[in-house]
């Protein structure tokens, strides 16, 4: 097990598997993976198509079951061979942030209510969830497009958006599926350093799955998947957060 | 946040689209149910106009609207010295086509003694029938106007009057004369073979001196029943009371008719239910990533539902209103009359919300199956 040692992990998973299919059709998409990612952490999950980089983040996004396993986020034990934690779905709204590779803005509501939706669907009056969704735009520097509908917006601007709303409930785990996949290199450099201040500044863990080699510099850990097993643990030198990022 | 709202005022344009074509489907059905309601009101709009408290009609029959009936021209004297009676007047019916314009238009004839009972109630414009020949009362439908003068058999008769909505079962329109001239038309448009026969001998003036059926109004108080037992011992006619005519009407004369409407709205009803659920269901279908992503950043299912549910009710009732100020806005237009009654209105809204709740099954369904994965998935 490798894992940040100074700071609390947030991301804690051993022994984990999950198969799709039976019999000749069984194709085990995750083989006994443990590791664990801590707080202000920046990890990368590396691997060739079905090597199950997206089954991981999948698993650990409670967005499907493993086959067996244990798996502990932000403290809370949430899978022990079968769902501890009941409410999947609450889980997902409290600890957890999604970043897709193209955005998943919804496309008939204008950037700030696609991020004050995660506050209204925490139960946040309307008012209030305006309030958090506009200075989070302000913050990721796109306050002034804050009413502008998702066709509206580059690239960039879209995915800013997006974080945005993967911060909303100041999640303390950040899952990203490919965030640099739509953008160039400028941007996707950019987009990364974004990452790397949040997870400092809120002290959230964000696990990415990428192909991007010219984000590889911004994580601290890359973890390098083939055909579901856990094949090496690259550690990189942790950047100074006073440099990179701000 | 209303997602249901905001979804559609993104695809406002697609959304009205689909609103107009659901409310040419729902205006079917709510022109079924005007129609069965209108159908009613033309099977018993005579009955109505006429006004009456007792039909006598020859024995054993339900005359004179469902089956033929005559009697001696006489037997309106009888009647009128029944106690209780306070007037009666004799009535004929009887259809005929004429040419106007170049369009065949088809009417009744009733033929009534002015001043008695069996003439139109209210008349809209013009007057009364005052001569004892070749005037004649027609309803707005015909198209005839006051003053207006029409070739009935061999004479012409000045339209000396208007009435409003008063139609035959089948809806066509009619026009009275008096029961003098009516009896004359029987008369004059018998088959040419049948005319001669009966000019030839002394039976013309029997013949011409028949009836359809009497009509009696009652003094005020006095029980209809009472007044029927009395007729009821002269064997050889037959007694309704106003209400028997009129159910008689509309329960049996028209209740093939109804039936087959009834029919109609069942199935388009159906179809309706089958339109907006496949509606809805592409609609969702076509939100199947908005909705993976909305599960995956924790939406509750209550708020997917919500906003499916909500679609279909909006598109649902917005469909119906302008299928209904649809209706109402051409019902003029067609040939037979609609009655859009307020309960039956209000009826059908029920009915729509229930459809769409229904057709929303299938929506919520699929909605409810979408893994929150595939917003991950490229």
């Amino acid at each position: 097990m490798t894992g940040g040692t100074d700071r609390r992990p947030l991301v804690e998973i051993k022994s984990l598997s999950k198969h799709f299919g039976e019999g000749e059709a069984r194709v085990d998409a995750l083989r006994d993976i443990t590791m664990t990612v801590s707080q202000g952490e920046v990890v990368g999950l590396l691997g060739p198509s079905g090597s199950g980089k997206s089954t991981l983040l999948n698993a650990i996004g409670a967005v499907i079951e493993p086959n067996e396993g244990w798996m502990r986020l932000d403290g809370e034990v949430v899978y022990d061979n079968r769902w501890i934690r009941r409410d999947l779905r609450r889980l997902r709204l409290e600890k957890i942030g999604f970043i897709f590779q193209t955005h998943n803005l919804l496309p008939f509501l204008d950037a700030t209510d696609n991020v004050a939706i995660v506050y209204y669907l925490a139960g946040r009056p309307r008012v209030e969830s305006l309030k958090r969704a506009e200075e989070l735009l302000d913050y990721l520097q796109v306050g002034h497009r804050k009413h502008a509908m998702p066709s509206q917006l580059s690239g960039g601007e879209a995915q800013r958006v997006a974080i945005a709303r993967a911060l909303a409930n100041s999640p303390r785990i950040i899952l990203a599926d490919e965030p640099t996949a739509a953008l160039d290199s400028v941007r996707a450099g950019i987009v990364m350093d974004l990452l790397r201040k949040l997870a400092v500044e809120q002290q959230a863990a964000i696990i990415a799955v990428t192909h991007d080699e010219k984000i590889f510099d911004r994580f601290d850990r890359i973890f390098k998947l083939r055909d579901g097993f856990l094949v090496d643990i690259e550690e990189r030198a942790r950047p100074d957060p006073a440099n990179r990022g701000e | 946040m209303n997602l249901a709202w905001r979804d559609i005022r993104y695809k406002l344009g697609r959304f009205i689209l689909t609103c107009v074509g659901l409310s040419l489907l729902l205006a079917v059905v709510i022109t079924m149910a005007a129609l069965n309601r209108g159908q009613i009101e033309d099977a018993t709009a005579l009955v109505r106009a006429i006004g009456a408290d007792l039909w006598i009609v020859e024995a054993d029959t339900v005359g004179p609207f469902a089956e033929s009936s005559r009697i001696p021209g006489d037997t309106r004297e009888m009647v009128a010295r029944i106690h209780g009676v306070a007037e009666a007047g004799s009535i004929t019916l009887q259809n005929v086509q004429l040419d106007r314009a170049g369009r065949k238009v088809r009417l009744q004839v009733v033929g009534y003694e002015p001043g008695r009972p069996g003439g139109p109630v209210q008349i809209a414009i013009g007057r009364e029938i005052t001569r004892s020949h070749y005037e004649l009362i027609a309803d707005r439908q015909t198209g005839l106007k006051v003053g207006e003068t029409v070739r009935l058999g061999r004479n012409d008769y000045t339209v000396v009057g208007e009435t409003r909505g008063i139609v035959t079962l089948s809806g066509d329109s009619i026009v009275y004369v008096t029961l003098r001239d009516a009896q004359q038309l029987q008369f004059e448009l018998t088959p040419p073979a049948a005319r001669r026969e009966a000019a030839r001998g002394a039976q013309q003036r029997e013949q011409t001196n028949l009836v359809n059926a009497v009509v009696a109004r009652l003094v005020p108080e006095v029980p209809s029943e009472e007044v029927a037992e009395v007729v009821r011992r002269w064997k050889h006619l037959t007694v309704l009371t106003d209400k028997q005519q009129q159910d008689f009407l509309t329960v049996n004369v028209i209740e093939r008719a109804r039936r087959q409407l009834g029919l109609f709205m069942a199935i388009l009803t159906v179809v309706s239910i089958v339109i907006i659920a496949l509606i809805i269901y592409t609609l969702t279908m076509d939100k199947i990533r908005e909705i993976a992503t909305l599960k995956l950043i924790g939406a509750p299912n209550r708020t997917i539902i919500g906003m499916i549910v909500q679609q279909a009710l909006l598109m649902g009732l917005a469909s119906y209103f302008i299928g209904t100020a649809m209706v109402y806005l051409f019902k003029g237009w067609f040939p037979r009359r609609l009655v859009m009654l307020p309960e039956d209105i209000a009826a059908l809204f029920g009915v729509v919300v229930v459809v769409c709740l229904l057709a929303s099954v299938l929506g919520v369904r699929a909605a409810l199956r979408v893994d929150p994965g595939r917003a991950l998935t490229g």
